[in-house]
């Protein structure tokens, strides 16, 4: 990562709410003066499968999808998710990890599959960068599931060079007036997560 | 003013700037969203689903005959059943501009395969554009309804799901005026009866000489020099990979790619020491610069197979020794991980059809929606799937050499019933077949997203229209036996699948839920585990619900109990139905002990 130049991952399961935080992610970097791409894949990946959404920032993008191993920020909505992707990532990077875990039919049924214990520690085998957010419990007390996701947002404004006031002006045009002010604290609340400062 | 974009929403932005007069389509991922937006934001272009990509086409032929500019979208499967218009259009030419979005799948992120429909542009002597971004996205439908015009042409403009559903900053212009063309009657030019269509093959020879030639001289064929004695030829997404992996290379960057400008390439070619072709799938380019007798490569660098990435053009970039060993990323790839395939979502009213199918043992005809869904463990209840309305056909064949004793059944969805079904009905009643057709009415195309279609009884542009009744029209086709079911009926289901299969006639088996999503989401009362009866009997695990899971409490044996998020759970009653214990409950009748 350098001043100029980003590559964010996020993954979650579909119907997460991945897609609206890319946009308001890709959203933000264009006012701020960036070339920006973002790139994802719909239709049937979306049932209940993975989605990811890759998102390029810099004063020219040729790709829209980042290369393997060069995500600056890997952000997952759900803590295996985050294991899985954990490749694309450069070693250095920042990942922001909801502890959400959803485990699929899939392996409840069939006896040979596992889910990973502790997938988060697992991450952090391998990489140094790793902040295990506590989205869900933050979004309950604040009373709606769903700002998981702009939680995550005021989390990754902890390592984006983008003006605060800026990420609520666009997350105020994205949603609904009635739910305004309740995304603008769950964004707040994402803010006061940071790495510790070791992991920094 | 500048907006950020998808490939598709800019070539809807495109076709409003060109002042497009009629969009038709059938919804097909990665190409939907193109028609949605025009729906959405431009309401002033008349817009429509028709119930398949033939038809599509052909209200688009006859818009463009009457003087107006025409718009048909598909995805790459979707331009086979238009293939018929779109071989004789060539011959036709155009009045009003046609441009005809193909939209590719490499990788096959939602599709059956993954051909490559620029051979279609070859196949039919059609011009081709094939852009790189949103912006060339929206640049160049409008430049394709000049050339269309000019040339007196159909315009192939292949997409792909990269560049479909990618974003990236687009700069918008007015909308032009467009050349509003007056009808004039041309039946040698339009009717393609044997002694007009020789006259016509000789324009289509003539035409494709003049295009070879504008492609010679085009500035949508351009080259970078860079001062590099390594010259890469690519198209579309390829471009961007090679240029983010290689930026300092020579470049010739082709956005009209049919004809190709061989004299353009053969003097790119001369001028470098190493020039590779990188683009996806087949050789297109590459083979046909071949044949003009130059000496270029590049697909046994990167393979024919699934989407190029940055990394694998590195990749290629590396075998071919035009640069040093590519960097893999430093941390390892997981291994031993779960997959995450998709299932079928909570309340489905596809599941009901698919368990009973499943405990019939039945020989399952399989279609394209989400139903094929049904195919996945733990479901495992489908045999065949190969194109829209296929099930009928393949039911109606597999039924007449017997291969199941326990008989065969078709499944097919709404939409793609009116798509392709309807003649697969005729041809089992017309041939005396036994075939049963269960038609899973979930009242929308649910795959693509939820667009409307002959039966939800409104147009793309929102307009109320009439509910065409899938029941009559099935009768009216000769079926005698049609007979509505509840999705949510387990036991009626598998009953009637056991009767209609045993009957030595045609029949149909029409189910009746809404789609739990849309267009609006059903959620009624949820469903809740009772610990204390659940014998972790797996039962419910086995209708792979994803409101199911196994709680941490477990019987004797170690096996764990079912629990339900309650915050997903759609109340169905599905996995009720099926658990023996009878541990399964509304979370209102549940009392906790």
């Amino acid at each position: 990562m350098s001043e100029n130049n980003y590559a964010i991952l996020i993954v979650g399961v579909g119907g997460q709410g991945v897609l609206l935080a890319s946009e308001i992610i890709s959203e933000t970097a264009m006012r701020v003066g960036f070339d920006v791409k973002k790139s994802e894949v719909h239709g049937m990946s979306q049932r209940g499968g993975i989605v990811s959404s890759h998102i390029k920032m810099a004063e020219k993008v040729y790709s829209p999808t980042i290369r393997y191993g060069q995500a600056d920020i890997l952000i997952s909505f759900e803590k295996a998710e985050g294991l899985r992707a954990l490749d694309w990532m450069k070693k250095e990077g920042v990942a922001i990890v909801s502890q959400t875990e959803l485990i699929p039919a899939i392996v409840t049924s069939q006896k040979d599959l596992h889910y990973p214990e502790n997938p988060v520690e697992k991450m952090r085998e391998k990489a140094n960068r790793v902040i295990a957010a506590d989205a869900d419990k933050i979004a309950a007390e604040l009373g709606n599931p769903r700002l998981v996701n702009t939680i995550l947002l005021g989390i990754l404004s902890n390592y984006m060079p983008f003006p605060t006031e800026l990420w609520l002006d666009v997350i105020r045009n994205r949603v609904k007036e009635r739910f305004v002010d309740i995304n603008i604290q769950a964004f707040n609340r994402g803010r006061e997560v940071k790495l510790s400062a070791i992991e920094a | 003013m500048k907006e950020l974009l998808s490939g598709n929403e800019a070539v809807a932005r495109g076709a409003f700037e060109a002042d497009v007069k009629l969009a038709s389509a059938y919804p097909g991922t990665p190409s939907t969203e193109i028609m949605e937006t025009i729906g959405d934001k431009f309401p002033s272009l008349y817009a429509q689903w028709s119930p398949n990509e033939k038809v599509a086409y052909e209200v688009g032929v006859g818009a463009s005959v009457g003087g107006g500019r025409a718009l048909v979208t598909m995805k790459h499967v979707g331009l086979n059943v238009a293939a018929d218009p779109y071989m004789t259009h060539a011959y036709t030419g155009v009045n009003g501009g046609f441009l005809i979005v193909s939209a590719d799948d490499p990788e096959m992120h939602s599709s059956q395969n993954e051909q490559d429909n620029r051979f279609f542009a070859k196949f039919a002597n059609i011009p081709m554009l094939e852009p790189a971004d949103s912006q060339e996205s929206k640049d160049m439908v409008v430049m394709g309804y000049e050339i269309s015009e000019i040339f007196d042409t159909p315009v192939l403009f292949r997409m792909t799901t990269r560049i479909s559903h990618s974003k990236g900053i687009v700069e918008l212009q007015e909308p032009t005026e467009g050349t509003n063309k007056k009808y004039v009657k041309d039946s040698s030019k339009y009717v393609m009866i044997p002694s007009h269509a020789r006259a016509r093959h000789i324009v289509v020879e003539e035409r494709i000489q003049k295009l070879q030639n504008f492609s010679e001289e085009t500035l949508l064929n351009f080259v970078e020099d860079n001062g590099s004695k390594i010259g890469i030829i690519t198209s579309g997404v390829s471009y961007q990979y090679a240029k983010e992996v290689e930026p300092n290379f020579d470049y010739m960057k082709l956005g009209f790619t049919f004809p190709l400008p061989i004299k353009k390439i053969e003097e790119f070619v001369k001028n470098h020491d190493v020039v590779l072709v990188v683009e996806e799938l087949e050789p297109f380019i590459e083979d046909q610069i071949k044949v003009a007798g130059i000496k270029v490569e590049g697909k046994k660098y990167f393979g024919k197979q699934g989407e190029l990435s940055p990394y694998r053009v590195a990749e290629g970039f590396h075998k071919a020794g035009i640069i040093d060993a590519v960097k893999i990323a430093e941390i390892g790839v997981e291994k031993d991980m779960f997959p995450r395939p998709p299932v079928l979502c909570p309340g489905c009213p596809h599941r009901g059809a698919f368990m009973a199918l499943k405990k019939a043992g039945i020989a399952v005809a399989g279609d394209i929606g989400c139903y094929t869904l049904g195919v996945m463990e733990p479901l495992n209840a489908m045999d065949t799937c190969v194109c829209m309305g296929a099930s009928i056909g393949n039911a109606i064949g597999m039924e007449k050499v017997q291969a199941s004793d326990k008989g065969t059944v078709a499944v097919i969805g709404d939409s793609t019933f009116f798509h392709s079904g309807i003649t697969g009905i005729l041809d089992a009643v017309y041939n005396n077949s036994n075939v049963t057709v269960m038609i899973l009415d979930n009242s929308i195309t649910a795959m693509t997203g939820g667009q409307q279609h002959p039966s939800t009884g409104k147009t793309l542009m929102g307009k109320d229209t009439v509910k065409v009744d899938i029941a009559n029209l099935v009768r009216a086709l000769g079926v005698k036996r049609v007979i509505n079911v509840d999705a949510y009926d387990y036991d009626q289901v598998l009953s009637v699948i056991k009767e209609e299969v045993a009957t030595k006639e045609p029949s149909v088996i029409l189910t009746t839920r809404p789609c739990v999503l849309m267009p609006a989401r059903i959620m009624d009362e949820p469903f809740t585990v009772d610990l204390e009866l659940c014998t972790a009997c797996s039962a419910c695990f086995k209708i792979s619900c994803p409101a199911i899971s196994a709680s941490d409490e477990t019987n004797k044996h170690d096996r764990p109990k079912a629990i339900i998020d309650a915050t997903i759970c759609t109340g169905c009653t599905l996995c009720a139905q099926v658990c023996p214990p009878e541990a399964i409950m509304l979370k209102s009748q549940f009392v906790e002990a």
